[in-house]
């Protein structure tokens, strides 16, 4: 059991993805709140993340890198928004230079995570927002989420014909 | 996550055409056909000047093409760039699919505690 209902949104350049665990709600925020276990989920396998500094509070940082099968590394940070623990965490996620600040060069991603009881187990709701360095004050940060749900469908049919899409139940 | 394929600048700029309700509504009107600039500006309470210069916006940003026929400016919404767009949530897709894979792996496992004991912890 884990991811349940995902939804893209091309026109925000948004993604929502909706996912269930059998566990307790604190025991899934762990995963986020705990450093130890965030780098055991963070990085794919053949990238393992070791987290650095890890402030989960409005305002705080969190700092990862990511080491390859080479040794090759690359680095990472999240600016923590807002805490609300264990039901809310929203940061922006970004990658940094080899000297650990920002890099510019690259889109950054906002992230909103909900957890909720559920049946005997727990939800998670993750959404992203591509923000671009420049514009994405433009856009409403969560607002986006709620813009032409309706058309989704209409959209994947076109892109049927481009490229193979897949259905996700 | 990487999102390779596109330049930041080609980033920006989708962002911008992006960024405004009407210019993804005209999207929309143009997907499953081209539409006329003068039956799209029929549509919204503004000037026809008004829904071309949105128009050039998204012609701007490889989002729509515009072709010339006869009197009348057709607008059709192109379909690589849509898909350009929706590689870059496919690739966001996939690398969170596998995190919350990994995240369910680690779930699974027996909840005890390893060598650095967690806050959770049992008395006794």
């Amino acid at each position: 059991m884990s991811v349940i209902r995902v939804e893209k949104h091309f026109e925000t350049l948004s993604l929502i993805l909706v996912a269930e665990f059998e566990a307790p709600i604190e025991r899934v925020w762990e995963l986020w709140a705990d450093p130890r276990q965030l780098e055991r989920w963070w990085g794919p396998p053949t990238h393992p993340a070791t987290v650095e500094k890890h402030a989960l509070v409005a305002g705080g940082e969190v700092t990862y890198i990511m080491t390859g099968p080479e040794g090759d590394t690359s680095r990472g940070w999240w600016r923590v928004t807002s805490v609300d623990a264990p039901a809310l965490l929203e940061f922006t996620d970004g990658w940094a230079n080899q000297d650990g600040t920002p890099n510019a060069e690259m889109p950054t991603t906002a992230v909103r995570m909900r957890l909720t009881e559920h049946d005997r187990g727990t939800r998670m709701e993750l959404g992203f927002v591509f923000e671009s360095s420049e514009h994405w004050e433009m856009l409403e940060r969560w607002g986006a989420f709620e813009v032409f749900p309706q058309s989704v469908g209409q959209m994947d049919a076109l892109l049927a014909a481009n490229s193979e899409t897949r259905t996700i139940s | 996550m990487v999102v390779g394929k596109l330049t930041d600048e080609e980033v920006d700029r989708l962002f911008q055409a992006l960024a405004d309700a009407t210019r993804r509504d005209i999207l929309h009107r143009c997907v499953r056909s081209e539409r006329s600039v003068s039956r799209l500006a029929d549509v919204y309470p503004m000037s026809f000047a008004a829904v071309q210069k949105h128009v050039a916006v998204l012609e701007r940003a490889g989002l729509v093409v515009k072709e010339r026929r006869g009197r009348e400016q057709l607008v059709r919404t192109d379909a690589s760039a849509v898909g350009r767009a929706r590689r870059v949530l496919d690739e966001l897709e996939t690398a969170w699919r596998g995190r919350v894979e990994r995240m369910g792996d680690l779930l699974a496992q027996a909840p005890q505690p390893e060598e650095t004991e967690p806050s959770t912890g049992h008395g006794g």
